[in-house]
């Protein structure tokens, strides 16, 4: 709300609220089984506990936001999702992490596989400094495709699921540094669209991003919602609001609470989610 | 999964030539060389004066002094040019400057050897031996030729120590009145003084370990020089001199000589690695620091 | 009494650019010296010919051939395994012993003399092995002497990689191998290619350590198991026992002209670097 007059804050908030009502508390998840089930999970660094018991289920077809204070513990659990932290040696961890049933911690999984059926949006969008075309194709020519008219089909339907195309068809060519930086966090999500995952994991995406660009991607991410169950780890409250249709909050290494994002906002179980969501800390 | 494990695994493999080449090299030399020290006597091998080989006689003192003499004179001119450039290039040139005089240092690193030499002979020699006296060949000329040629490293390694100074230390010294020489002399070269040490020393072992441009320049009489204006021989002309036609104890004795020669280098490079130590830990702390935070 | 801090200021720098302006100035002496004296011998049939009687008479063909062999051969051995190296220092291992007797080996390697490389070479490769005085038995010796700057530039850029690229790549499923070869040495290659030009330019003109090793033969080399004489060398033994200085001064300007070369597409290589980087 920086400089915005507070007429503008007001209004916001109000259409906020209204958002709130009208959405339908989420369906349950399927008979099927939630996607990822995670079971008494903790991690830490060189002994230090960054998540203490995290027991958290996602549903196929849902938007759950991950909400919390810096150093709550948020992208960690994001990114042991796909196993990313592993690459740290300093990390350690217990408990479970299923999807669809099969535990990804089991020492059998094909961790490269696991990431592309797991696929992650960082805060700061990376584009490789290739061309648009080249970091579209790269997932994909990891995971073996040559073909190249495959390739064609898939950066051009990644790049409309990522609302990028109208704007990028013609530069598939140029360096992908030189788009803007909303185009760029677009790219991204693209790129990892490209891998036609089952999962989408995103850390804080629009945390630089201009109010335009944050609508294209929460746009985005209402349409895929449909396909994919999305975690979406953010630092604004208010997107949390608009763009999920589960929140968790997480303080401290732990899950606080989880529930309906309807619920979680207008009436959370815990004190300390109502304070950091009305804005007392963090 | 097992791809990856061999791949890791030749790395590593390949990742250990260098230490591997390093014992093979020592040990080759160590084992031509120690028999004949043995043989002979160590203090007898470096504090004899005598160097015949033919007649058994293998003192060294001469080119031990040769070299010691030669690399001091170098190190003059290679520290007041060096360092001088180094400051100027990292305290006072515009960026434009620096694009002509930084690949011309590295140019002159590029230089074959021989060239030097041969400049020397061409140039040097005659100037000396007409305006200073003496043959002209002597410890002067190869001192101010291997201190062109050490000039680079002394630049470059400099260079980048007074660069790893935190730019508050500047702005810090400036904004207290200071003038940006007074800053340069009292706060910057002071903090980069670890760095520039190290980059004398390792100059001084290039200049220790440089052949063909002394064997040019040097003379390479046996006798100790008594003015800077003597001819000397140097351990590594030594070598290079003898080592075409040597054999039995004398090719045996010119190993020795690179066992005292790589000595030299080894006592240089361990102060260079103590004393650069202390630089690079603020560098690899900030690494570290990096590292946990991800 | 002290002089004003601005007049030392003004004296200190004149007296630094005085010192660049020498050193600049030696090196364009050296350059200018050696071509004025020597390009108007370099003539077609001096790079075409082989040498007569000694190199007193006729060309500089086997010598040009020579280094090329030797210098190209010592790069194609020392770069991949110094590249090697480099990625196993930068991306499969943590900091610790093992990497630190490898660090080790390396700037040791770094500080030895080349006269004492040639030693080696000549006891190791030359008898030992038996490979004689050849161009591999040059090339291998200077293949272990270029080994550490190959090591330590390629290092260099490689850690210059950002390190949200390996995130990514890690991220869209990628092996370590494959994160290595596709994303890292693709954006570190300027880089590694400058060390290795380098290497390439302090191997022609290297002298000490292929006199021992390569040996001095004054015929074209039909094989790598034949001795060949360098340009360095030709040109030193020329020089030295004053066999044709017009040949001489003609063989350091070929010399000359070739680590320009090598420097200038380094220095390209390192603009690129600069240029790509973003």
């Amino acid at each position: 709300m920086s400089g915005n007059s507070g007429d503008q804050v007001a209004r916001e908030e109000a259409r906020l609220a209204a958002a709130l009502r009208s959405r339908e508390p989420p369906p349950p998840c399927p008979a099927t089984g939630p996607k990822i089930a995670v079971e008494n999970f903790s991690a830490s660094f060189d002994g230090a506990a960054v998540l203490r018991g995290i027991t958290l289920e996602v549903c196929p077809r849902e938007r759950l936001a991950i909400i919390g204070p810096a150093s709550s513990g948020k992208t960690t659990f994001l990114r042991s999702l796909n196993r990313l932290n592993d690459l740290s040696p300093a990390f350690s961890m217990s408990g479970r992490i299923l999807i669809d049933g099969q535990d990804i911690y089991d020492p059998g999984v094909d961790v490269a596989a696991l990431r592309r059926r797991v696929g992650m949006v960082y805060a700061v969008p990376v584009p490789l400094p290739w061309t648009v075309y080249e970091n579209l194709a790269y997932g994909p020519r990891l995971a073996g495709v040559r073909d190249r008219a495959r390739l064609d089909a898939l950066v051009e339907s990644s790049l409309r699921s990522a609302f990028l195309w109208d704007e990028v068809k013609d530069r598939l060519r140029e360096p992908a540094t030189n788009l803007s930086g909303g185009q760029q966090q677009r790219l991204c999500l693209a790129r990892v669209l490209a891998l036609e995952p089952e999962v989408l994991l995103l850390d804080e995406p629009c945390s630089g991003l201009d109010p335009i660009s944050t609508a294209k991607i929460e746009d985005a991410l209402a349409d895929l919602r449909s396909r994919y169950a999305i975690v979406l780890v953010t630092n604004n409250t208010k997107q949390a609001a608009r763009a999920s249709e589960r929140t968790a909050f997480f303080l401290m290494g732990e899950l606080i609470e989880v529930g309906p994002t309807v619920q979680v906002f207008t009436n959370p179980a815990h004190r300390r989610t109502s304070d950091y969501i009305t804005g007392h800390f963090g | 999964m097992r791809k990856e494990k061999v791949i890791a695994g030749v790395l590593a493999a390949l990742a250990l030539t260098a230490i591997s080449a390093l014992a093979v090299i020592a040990s080759f030399i160590f084992k031509e060389g120690l028999p004949i020290i043995a043989k002979v006597g160590l203090a007898e091998f470096i504090f004899s004066g005598n160097w015949h080989p033919l007649d058994g006689e293998f003192g060294i003192l001469p080119m031990i002094v040769g070299s010691l003499a030669v690399t001091a004179g170098a190190m003059v001119i290679g520290v007041v040019f060096g360092l001088g450039c180094a400051v100027l290039l990292t305290q006072f040139c515009p960026p434009r400057i620096v694009s002509v005089i930084k690949p011309s240092i590295e140019l002159l690193a590029g230089i074959p050897s021989v060239v030097y030499g041969f400049m020397g002979v061409a140039i040097l020699v005659p100037l000396i031996r007409e305006h200073l006296g003496g043959p002209g060949l002597s410890v002067l000329a190869s001192s101010v030729v291997l201190g062109v040629m050490v000039l680079p490293t002394v630049t470059s390694i400099s260079v980048d120590a007074l660069q790893a100074v935190p730019r508050a230390y500047f702005e810090g010294s400036v904004a207290l009145g200071a003038t940006v020489w007074q800053t340069t002399h009292m706060v910057t070269l002071r903090a980069a003084r670890s760095g520039i040490v190290a980059a004398v020393i390792l100059g001084m072992g290039r200049a220790v370990g440089e052949t063909m441009a002394v064997i040019m320049v040097a003379g390479n009489t046996l006798d100790l020089p008594h003015s800077i204006l003597d001819p000397v021989r140097t351990l590594t002309s030594n070598i290079a001199l003898e080592m075409g036609y040597a054999a039995g104890d004398h090719r045996k004795a010119l190993f020795a000589t690179a066992v005292v020669l790589l000595a030299i280098i080894m006592v240089l490079n361990s102060i260079a690695l103590a004393v650069s130590r202390r630089l690079p830990a603020g560098r690899q702390a900030g690494r570290a620091a990096k590292a946990a935070a991800r | 009494m002290r002089a004003s801090p601005r007049l030392t200021q003004a004296a200190s720098l004149g007296l630094m650019w005085g010192l660049a302006a020498a050193t600049i100035g030696v090196l364009a002496f050296i350059i200018i010296y050696i071509l004025a004296h020597g390009l108007p011998h370099v003539t077609w049939g001096f790079l075409t010919e082989s040498p007569r009687s000694m190199g007193r008479e006729g060309g500089v063909l086997p010598m040009i051939v020579g280094t090329a062999w030797v210098a190209g051969l010592a790069v194609v051995i020392a770069a991949p395994v110094g590249v090697a190296t480099a990625i196993y220092l930068t991306e499969y291992t943590r900091e610790g012993r093992l990497t630190a007797v490898i660090r080790f080996g390396a700037d040791c390697l770094a500080g030895i003399p080349s006269i004492i490389f040639g030693l080696f070479g000549f006891v190791f490769f030359v008898i030992t092995l038996g490979m004689g005085l050849s161009i591999v038995s040059g090339a291998l010796t200077l293949a272990v002497m270029v080994l550490p700057t190959i090591i330590r530039t390629s290092e260099e850029a490689i850690r210059a990689v950002p390190q949200a690229y390996r995130d990514v790549s890690f991220g869209l499923g990628s092996t370590r191998w494959q994160m290595v070869t596709q994303v890292v040495l693709r954006s570190a290659l300027p880089g590694i290619g400058t060390g290795i030009v380098l290497s390439i330019g302090r191997s022609i003109s290297e002298t000490a350590a292929v006199m021992l090793t390569a040996g001095s033969a004054l015929g074209l080399p039909r094989t790598a198991f034949d001795s060949s004489r360098t340009l360095a060398l030709h040109f030193y033994t020329l020089s030295r026992e004053g066999i044709s200085m017009p040949n001489a001064y003609a063989t350091a300007s070929v010399l000359i002209l070739a680590i320009l070369a090598v420097n200038l597409s380094a220095y390209w290589l390192m603009r690129r670097l600069a240029a790509g980087g973003r």
